[in-house]
């Protein structure tokens, strides 16, 4: 629901009357994340429970790719810096460097989630399907889930690019973008819980 | 959103559309609806109060439907070998009527009231998000309907309404009737997140001058702190139900006690959501009685701070009780130990607001309308719920009444003694604000005291029959095996089987009552201040015009539109009224705001919340489906994220003065 969360309801931001100062657009993006926070909580929550629980296929310690997988949270981490480029360069007004950052940080997203297509490949045919194990079971859905997340800030990067060169954002534009970098960074902070949690903690 | 004076519409289209062409136009994919009086505005308004009342009634919609079910259930324990219902049956029909209760009745029932009043009590003019507010409305119409329409598809959900793994794989329940279940709640659950998100921007946010946190309504108050729970109760169920989901549709293991599963795993996430969910229903319902009550008292509200942080405090500790719907699954000394005192101690906030309404009520003068009736019935029958439920903190006591009908007691006490007649006492008190006419008091004294009466002959017998170890979700009863004498099972299921049917009659009658005051040419149109009210929801006219206030009002006290009508007697230390109603609303519009910008109406929420159960039929019956549906989402996401929120040709202004007479417009009853 990240985009009709941010979906241009815009108001407040012209310097009307805001009681907290801060933008309702802002607001109930925080208020989104927040709430996310517990959809992930519960889902790695899950994962915790059941890393060990492996009654056929393989286990995680002899699966896991540490150095591939390091490389492309490398990867997700270096887009949260084109994402704040982005979100600098449209409080500047600079259109270009926007466009072009916008478009890095979607393409440094993209690379990441073609990795996770590789590793879901390679685990699969290394015999760890979905339903294999409880393991398997909760490994795809907490990672698949933070790659669905990623997914859906990838589109939301392209359309903000497409909208922006037909002049179709409504609103305050360095505060959409600003939004929809909040979005991006929380779900590379997740990530970063993500590939502590599953991948370097051994289990 | 929306209420942006907008300077000229000359600079909003200088604003980056090519000139000529309106900015709306531009902008949209469709043509935007335009206002109508037609039922077609109904489908694609934003307006808060209209999706307040369109909550209201499918909400009692679903009211209905789950009591029939009730009714059915009792109807099969009124004599022994009951034959209404055959043991599946049974278990979908208690399942279907816990489920449509709490998730399309008593949760959308508060947001009705939620929706409509808060931005009244805020002095706001429309909710943060007032397309996000009708795509909720949506989600959670297509999500209830989608749910119910499990029964002509193969049988509603069977696992009752916690639906404890693994009873819900479908080795055990192999009919649809648990996946429209899990997919259903899902499409509600979006509802309530939207919604909660919505109310607290609206409430944090959008506060009229001087409305400062400790000066709000106590209901606003309560709604707020239900939407922090719902915000981070849901994303918790939503969780449990993706995994069941995945499970029953997709082969997943998470509750395969074969590979290795831990079935406490769905009980855990199912009550860290089921907890705080309790609240989520109660909380409303103490807010709309922490309204009333003062009003009939004619006293403020007896320690407004202690009331509004004791809700809080509900929230707060809300979180940290869950464990006690789970003491009798093994969970260890420890934890039941930490969860039994976390529990004795959200007694303590919940017993404080009892005091506060008694206090209130203490040295008042009472007037015993029906709202009052309901709301002093609220704190007899939850106190009777509260302390059995404050005993369920004592492990041992709980442990041997888990599963039992003393526990089906407990609930219905506080859920139907306490969150129920709190949205009565509601409907009541703000019937005459919503629809200009006062309901009819005769009728509604037959309505209350049938309800009361029915639901003390329903609930009260269970706590018998469960301390008598009936077990909960029991199909029949055999005269053999009911006992003798008082604690004859029979009788006292018939008991309660005749109470619960008087308790229907008393629903009945709210409708007739409801029927009677519309159609009826004899009642009259109710004043402006009929309760002689304390907040600012009744500072504008009934119904109130779209934009709710023509002139936003300054708010310089707790109970502002008490404060205009009364002054303080400095001899006597008394209050006298100095004003009518009427001319404190006349004074306040003397100059009414110009440039009102109110959010357009649009087609996208209804659209894009239509794609959901196409998703939901997809899971269930083909996957080709479930891509349509993503694709219809994709596409009514971008056509809503092209609409701009407002469009220009919108405004509304006030007649110029003498022309007209008046400077509000005329509306029908019902908007």
């Amino acid at each position: 629901m990240a985009e009709t969360a941010i979906s241009h309801d815009h108001d407040a931001g012209h310097g009307a009357h805001s009681s907290t100062g801060l933008s309702n657009n802002k607001l109930g993006m925080w208020m989104f994340l927040g709430s996310e926070c517990l959809l992930f909580g519960g889902l790695i929550s899950t994962y915790m429970l059941y890393k060990g629980r492996v009654n056929s296929g393989p286990q995680p310690n002899n699966i896991f790719d540490i150095p591939f997988t390091s490389v492309s949270s490398f990867v997700l981490l270096m887009s949260s810096l084109t994402m704040v480029l982005a979100v600098s360069a449209a409080q500047r007004k600079d259109e270009r460097n926007m466009n072009l950052w916008l478009i890095v940080t979607a393409l440094l997203g993209a690379t990441f989630v073609g990795g996770q297509v590789y590793e879901f490949t390679s685990f699969y045919r290394e015999g760890l399907g979905f339903t294999t194990s409880l393991f398997g079971s909760s490994f795809y859905t907490l990672t698949g889930f933070h790659g669905v997340h990623v997914s859906v800030g990838i589109i939301m990067l392209m359309a903000l690019v497409g909208m922006n060169r037909n002049k179709r954002i409504p609103g305050d534009r360095a505060e959409v973008v600003e939004l929809i970098g909040l979005y991006w960074h929380f779900v590379d902070i997740v990530w970063i819980i993500i590939f502590t949690l599953v991948y370097l903690i051994p289990s | 959103m929306t209420i942006i004076e907008r300077p000229s519409t000359e600079v909003a289209i200088a604003g980056g559309t090519p000139a000529g062409v309106k900015p709306s136009e531009a902008l949209g994919v469709f043509k935007r609806p335009a206002a109508s009086t037609s039922w077609r505005d109904w489908l694609v308004t934003v307006d808060h109060k209209k999706l307040g009342i369109m909550y209201g009634v499918t909400a009692f919609f679903f009211f209905i439907v789950g009591g029939v079910e009730a009714l059915l259930i009792r109807l099969q324990l009124i004599a022994p070998n009951g034959k209404v219902l055959n043991a599946d049956q049974y278990n979908q029909m208690f399942t279907m009527h816990a489920t449509t209760m709490v998730f399309l009745f008593v949760m959308p029932m508060a947001a009705a009231f939620a929706n409509y009043f808060v931005p009244l009590q805020i002095g706001a003019r429309d909710v943060a998000f007032p397309r996000i507010n009708a795509f909720g409305f949506w989600c959670f119409l297509f999500g209830g309907l989608f749910l119910n329409s499990s029964w002509f598809l193969g049988g509603g959900a069977d696992g009752g309404w916690f639906m404890y793994a693994p009873n819900s794989s479908t080795l055990f329940s192999p009919s649809h009737g648990i996946d429209f279940w899990t997919v259903g709640l899902q499409i509600t659950g979006i509802a309530s997140l939207t919604g909660a998100i919505n109310l607290i921007v609206t409430i944090l946010n959008m506060r009229t001058k001087g409305m400062k946190m400790m000066r709000m309504p106590i209901f606003t108050w309560m709604v707020l702190v239900t939407q922090f729970l719902l915000l981070f109760a849901i994303p918790v169920i939503t969780v449990a139900l993706f995994l069941l989901t995945f499970q029953r549709s997709f082969d997943a293991t998470f509750f395969d006690v074969a590979s290795g599963a831990d079935p406490l795993l769905w009980q855990h996430l199912f009550w860290i959501f089921g907890h705080p969910e309790v609240y989520i229903m109660i909380l409303p319902s103490f807010g709309i009685v922490s309204e009333v009550i003062p009003v009939f008292s004619k006293k403020p509200l007896f320690g407004y701070p202690i009331v509004a942080m004791s809700g809080a405090a509900i929230g707060f500790v809300g979180w940290g009780v869950w464990a006690h719907h789970m003491f009798a699954s093994g969970l260890g000394p420890v934890s039941v130990t930490v969860f039994s005192m976390a529990t004795m101690a959200i007694a303590v906030p919940t017993g404080v607001k009892i005091v506060n309404w008694v206090m209130t009520m203490w040295g008042g003068k009472l007037t015993f309308t029906i709202p009052m009736m309901f709301a002093i019935a609220l704190i007899v029958q939850f106190t009777i719920g509260g302390l059995s439920g404050v005993t369920h903190a004592v492990a041992p006591s709980d442990t041997q009444q888990t599963d039992t009908y003393y526990i089906v007691a407990h609930f219905h006490y506080v859920l139907f003694g306490g969150a129920v007649f709190g949205l009565f006492s509601g409907f009541y008190y703000w019937w005459p604000k919503m629809f200009r006419r006062q309901l009819n008091n005769t009728i509604g004294k037959w309505n209350f005291w049938l309800m009361v009466i029915g639901m003390n002959l329903t609930f009260g017998p269970m706590h018998i029959l469960g301390l008598q170890g009936q077990p909960r979700r029991m199909q029949v009863w055999t005269e053999a095996r009911a006992g003798e004498g008082f604690f004859n099972l029979g009788f006292w299921n018939r008991i309660a089987s005749i109470g619960s049917f008087t308790l229907g009659t008393g629903v009945l009658l709210f409708l007739v009552n409801v029927v009677y005051t519309h159609k009826s040419k004899k009642v009259a149109i109710a004043p402006l201040d009929p309760w002689d009210a304390r907040s600012l929801e009744w500072m504008t006219q009934s119904p109130p015009q779209e934009h709710n206030f023509d002139v936003l009002p300054t708010v310089s006290h707790l109970d502002e539109f008490f404060h205009r009508k009364y002054e303080t007697d400095s001899s006597t230390h008394g209050v006298t009224q100095a004003h009518s109603a009427e001319e404190v609303l006349a004074e306040l519009n003397a100059h009414p705001d110009e440039h009102i910008h109110m959010p357009s109406r649009s087609y996208w929420p209804i659209l894009l919340a239509f794609s959901l159960p196409v998703i939901g039929y997809g899971v269930i019956y083909n996957r080709t489906l479930m891509a349509v549906g993503a694709g219809l989402i994709l596409l009514t996401m971008f056509g809503w994220a092209m609409e701009p929120s407002t469009s220009p040709d919108d405004d509304f202004d006030p007649p110029a003065p003498g022309e007209g007479g008046g400077h509000t417009k005329e509306l029908s009853p019902l908007g």
